[in-house]
């Protein structure tokens, strides 16, 4: 982060996402695509390519896109992506169009970061205003957190070549950042809108739910209120307007009816779709059934894989249990210490649920990592910033080397590409922790400079 | 029928128990079974131009159609009767299979080949007469039956995940038809034996007395074969042997060429004393098939012209360049076929006229080198992987003219559009995950339109632990392809540790791919005399059998996890786990400094903080204000409710609780 200050300050916003562009665009001119297509990291059982080419393909010669199991995405994918499959323009290499909505689908989430984080911005300035701590925070020091997000998402190593491998990942971090846009901008049927897709292309974002009912119901994250009721408390005058609002129903009741109208009609339009293979009861065994219950052993970043080739039969049940279970368990603790702040409770969901979800990619940590970019400001006191970056530098350079060693030369074994995996959630887990720490001190030291009392705060 | 002639049998089967009508009718059948239940034995020698010998043996038994005689059999295997009636199996072929037929020298277009030759380890297919529901359940049951019955592992194939249904393009395509193998399957003597106890005599006597173990397996190429219908049971052993002459050892240098001599017992160790009593024929032939016998006419050209006009026996068993130790009873002349020019040839000895004193065996000395090619496949068809690493591969199956395709070519290029039709069956476990968008097709070493080429195509692609992926496609080459091929990209899949077979490093197996040629058919007509006495095996000639080879199997090696690790990954997993859960909760709920002494000062004052709680429920649920505490001035009030409502909760909860488990 550091490093992207001092470039935003020499360069200008448009000159580096034009870069990234271009970047991309040549790498996607590359013969053979690199082979980043067929790559763990990059290309899951369920944003592959080639599987969505096979599904379209089975879908061509009137099969059900489910028979056989390779297919595992969405029908409405499969009807909007799937003619991109195919060779479309001669003498052009195939995947030329798929990559071009990739680079779309990036650019227009760049945006909607930046726009969202300019939002949060706002936000933040306005509370600082109400709290009358302008002074003691340097404001004029504070970065433009929607430039540096956008940027970070968009050249981000992670993006690009979850971008370039011709993954679906784009196309599903773009309906979860519509989501979150659509809320923080208090569009509701976007927001509904970006949820609803989000959810039926990789169902992990169904919980993002909660901070989008935050978002939706007291707007965007702002110091807790107690703060506003003590600072107020201390002038002895109670001003009503500057006091953030209280839990408002009618937007999220809005929102709950959007939300229901969206999915009826992604439903409605995905049995149109399989209405001679099976239905949406086929569509939710193959997707939903085959995310939970983690039948693709192939290796990925995750963790789940190995432990699933390895553990017994008997226990695998219990531990498909206790594993989803994990990711549930902390939604409540989360969303009740930081419900003041739901973007950034948007970011943690996120960031946990690519950690532990069943396939995870590269393109699930380029979304968290460029929603991080939103909170430079917030956690400019993190600790092991370095610590994380140099790890996540070493681990995306290793892993690879041991996917290698492994599959290719056939001199490593299983246990060593397992250990990067292991490593990855590790860092994971550490940013994770960290920045929920640093943001709960964050607000521990506005208490402070309201109340005055001395910073003792750091833990 | 017969009852009817016989009034007195009729008069007592219509008073008497049915156990005795049962008996009745088996005794009666008994005198004359000669007709109904028949037994034959045949053997089939054949020279193949590599210097090997292909013999063929063929035991057919026959029960008569319906089972007037209940379920007794003097003849045909009981066991064998009783599990085509309990499994209704229309028709079923079992081969075992050691060693890979060398399409290339051992030819592909004749009758033996194209019927006999069987992709390496077990293969099973069986067509049944029961409703198509029942027939999975049918083909479980048959699979362990035949298990038990051959000691080898057919009831592997009982998973869905081993046995596939193809729809067209296996030849006995009749719909119900359920196809299984395994390359990996070990074919031994313990094998052999239950096949042999099926026979009336065993190997005691008769033609089966040559199946000597020893020298059986040191064969280049050994298929046993069990071919069921409802009536009729064909048990096939097709070997191909190296006769050690010792002469070849003296020649020198110059007359490599010369074929081994050999004889019955210098190959087999052993001799035919007779045939088999219970059998109604038994013979040896000796095919010298069309290229050969083209060849040896070379040498009495002159006559040549005269032999094919008036054939004379003389002619041909005293042949100049081989000669027979004995002398054949019959000779059989095929008759003119359509893609041959020249004519094989078939000698007949009857083993009847041999005892124990006199045994039969038969010789074949050659005295001048011979060199000739056996009548191929139109095309030549192999299969090999692509690609390297444990991540993902191809398979490509290629198909390469001979020099049949090029007689045919000249012969059908009178009408310009000549086309060669090729159908292709190709079974995939499911952990080889194929994918069909990728099908490519090569003519003539040129990527091509793959609608140009294949005219039909059927795929049923493979779910995961449930069912192997099926692909038929039917190409149409022209006539004057010279190569053609097929490449289909495959990921490799990866299993759980319990998946994974003992040898795990050793690899999978791929089973042979199927390539028939339906437009030609491989048979051999010959000239016969009495067509009332016909032998089954020559009749079995005559039958019009499409033209199919099998090609390699193939061995794709998947990348295995640490066996020795599930403890270790389990324990280390749950470790990130529980750090992750813990480390997460701690900062959620953690206190700093100046909170904790706050929240130290508030428990100060008062002595604990139950009986606070307790006296504020209690002042809550008398519905009196409590009197406010002097020292949180402000926020205490807001504390205080949240501190109740927390209360109520975990009473309520705890109300819940022991409502719902008393």
């Amino acid at each position: 982060m550091e490093k992207v200050k001092k470039k935003i300050g020499s360069f200008s916003f448009w000159n580096w996402v034009t870069a990234s562009i271009i970047f991309r665009l040549i790498l996607i001119y590359f013969p053979k695509n690199l082979n980043l297509s067929s790559r763990p990291e990059v290309s899951t059982p369920l944003t592959s390519f080639r599987r969505l080419a096979e599904g379209y393909w089975l879908k061509q010669s009137f099969m059900s896109p489910y028979a056989g199991s390779m297919y595992h995405g969405s029908p409405l994918l499969l009807s909007l992506l799937g003619p991109l499959t195919i060779n479309r323009i001669e003498g052009q290499p195939n995947h030329l169009l798929y990559s071009l909505v990739s680079v779309i689908a990036d650019v227009v989430s760049a945006m909607l970061i930046r726009a969202t984080g300019q939002n949060l911005r706002l936000a933040y300035l306005r509370s600082l205003e109400s709290l009358d701590l302008v002074k003691q925070i340097e404001v004029s020091e504070f970065l433009f957190s929607g430039d540096i997000a956008a940027l970070i998402y968009l050249c981000n190593p992670f993006t690009i070549v979850a971008c370039v491998g011709l993954s679906t990942s784009p196309i599903e971090n773009m309906a979860v950042i519509l989501c979150l846009y659509g809320a923080c901008s208090r569009l509701i049927p976007l927001a509904a809108f970006g949820w609803v897709i989000a959810t039926h292309l990789s169902l992990y974002p169904a919980i993002l739910i909660i901070p989008v009912i935050f978002l939706l119901g007291c707007g965007p994250d702002s110091p807790p209120r107690k703060l506003f009721l003590q600072r107020h408390q201390q002038k002895e005058v109670l001003n009503q307007s500057k006091l953030p609002p209280r839990f408002s129903w009618g937007p999220v009741i809005h929102f709950a009816f959007w939300a229901f109208l969206w999915s009826v009609y992604v439903l409605v339009l995905c049995g149109i779709s399989l209405k001679q293979f099976g239905g949406l009861w086929e569509m939710f065994k193959s997707t939903y059934g085959f995310i939970l219950t983690v039948e693709d052993l192939s290796p990925n970043i995750g963790v789940l894989w190995y432990f699933f080739a390895e553990v017994f039969e008997f226990f695998r049940n219990f531990f498909l249990i206790v594993f989803h279970v994990n990711i549930l368990f902390m939604i409540l603790p989360l969303a009740i210490r930081l419900r003041h702040r739901p973007c950034y409770l948007a970011f943690v969901y996120v960031a946990i649920c690519s950690m532990l979800k069943s396939y995870p990619s590269v393109g699930d940590s380029a979304l968290y990592l460029g929603l991080l970019g939103w909170f430079v400001n917030e956690l400019a006191d993190m600790q092991f910033s370095l610590f994380l970056f140099c790890g996540y530098v070493g681990v995306s350079l290793l892993s690879p080397v041991m996917h290698n060693l492994w599959i290719w030369r056939g001199t490593g074994n299983a246990n060593f590409y397992f250990a990067t995996a292991m490593v990855y959630a590790c860092l994971q887990i550490v940013l994770v922790v960290e920045g929920v720490s640093a943001m709960l001190n964050h607000d521990r030291k506005l208490r402070n400079l309201i109340t005055g009392k001395p910073q003792d705060a750091k833990s | 029928m017969v009852l009817l002639q016989r009034p007195h049998i009729l008069l007592l089967l219509i008073d008497t128990h049915q156990f005795l009508q049962c008996w009745i009718a088996f005794g009666s059948a008994n005198e004359e079974g000669q007709q109904q239940e028949e037994f034959s034995e045949e053997l089939l020698v054949k020279p193949l131009p590599d210097h090997k010998l292909l013999a063929h043996f063929h035991f057919q038994s026959s029960a008569p159609p319906s089972t007037s005689n209940g379920c007794h059999h003097h003849l045909f295997p009981k066991a064998i009767s009783q599990l085509v009636q309990k499994f209704r199996v229309k028709e079923m072929e079992l081969s075992f299979t050691q060693g890979r037929w060398n399409y290339e020298s051992w030819g592909g277009f004749d009758p033996i080949s194209s019927s006999n030759a069987k992709p390496p380890g077990v293969e099973l297919w069986a067509v049944f007469d029961v409703p198509q529901h029942h027939i999975d359940a049918s083909w479980k049951n048959l699979t362990h039956t035949l298990s038990g019955l051959f000691c080898a592992s057919i009831n592997f194939l009982e998973s869905t995940a081993t046995y596939s249904t193809p729809e067209w393009s296996f030849p006995p395509a009749s719909g119900n038809v359920r196809y299984g193998t395994l390359p990996c399957e070990a074919v031994c003597t313990e094998n052999l034996t239950p096949w042999l106890k099926l026979l009336p005599c065993r190997d005691k006597a008769g033609i089966a007395l040559l199946l000597d173990r020893p020298s059986l397996y040191r064969g280049f190429y050994h298929s046993q074969r069990l071919h069921l219908t409802s009536t009729e049971s064909k048990q096939t052993l097709t070997v191909v042997l190296q006769p050690n002459s010792e002469r070849a050892i003296e020649v020198h240098a110059s007359e490599k060429h010369v074929q081994p001599s050999w004889s019955l017992s210098s190959i087999f160790g052993k001799q035919v004393s007779g045939r088999c009593v219970l059998a109604k024929s038994s013979s040896v032939y000796l095919l010298l098939d069309r290229g050969l016998v083209a060849e040896l006419k070379f040498p009495n050209k002159e006559n040549g012209k005269s032999a094919a006009n008036g054939l004379t026996s003389e002619n041909f068993w005293s042949n100049p360049s081989f000669e027979l130790s004995v002398n054949p009873d019959r000779i059989f002349l095929e008759e003119s076929s359509s893609h041959s020019k020249s004519l094989s040839i078939l000698y007949m000895f009857q083993v009847e006229k041999y005892s124990e004193s006199e045994p039969f065996d038969i010789g074949l000395m050659w005295k001048v080198p011979v060199a000739w090619l056996c009548q191929q496949t139109p095309l030549h068809a192999s299969r090999f992987l692509m690609g390297s690493g444990n991540e993902r591969g191809a398979i490509a199956i290629s198909l390469k003219s001979t020099q049949f395709t090029e007689g045919f070519m000249s012969a059908n290029s009178k009408d310009g559009s000549c086309e060669l039709r090729v159908d292709v069956l190709q079974v995939v476990p499911w952990y080889v995950k194929v994918y069909f968008h990728s099908l490519r097709v090569f003519v003539d070493q040129q990527p091509r339109a793959v609608s140009d080429f294949i005219e039909k195509i059927h795929v049923s692609p493979s779910k995961d632990k449930m069912s192997p992926g099926v692909m038929e496609v039917v190409l149409k080459l022209p006539c004057r392809v010279n190569t053609a091929a097929l490449t289909i990209e495959f990921d490799k899949g990866f299993l759980r540790i319990d998946e994974y077979p003992p040898d795990a490093n050793q690899g999978f197996d791929i089973p042979s791919a199927i390539i028939s040629f339906p437009n030609f058919h491989a048979s051999m007509v010959f000239l016969e005399d009495d067509s009332l006495n016909r032998s089954p095996l020559l009749s079995k000639f005559q039958e019009k059998c499409p033209v199919m080879s099998y090609t390699e199997v193939l061995l794709v090696p998947l990348t295995t996890p640490d066996f020795s690790m599930p403890y270790n990954v389990i324990t280390i997993k749950c470790t990130v786990f529980a750090l992750y859960f813990g480390s997460l909760l701690n900062v959620l709920q953690r206190r700093v400094a100046e909170e904790e002494r706050f929240l130290k000062a508030k428990a100060a004052k008062k002595t604990g903080r139950l009986p606070l709680l307790l006296s504020k429920l209690s002042a809550k649920l008398r519905g009196r204000r409590r009197e406010p505490l002097h020292s949180p001035p402000s926020s205490s009030s807001f504390i205080n409710s949240k501190l109740v409502l927390k209360v109520i909760l975990v009473a309520g909860l705890a109300v819940g609780w022991q409502y719902f488990f008393s």
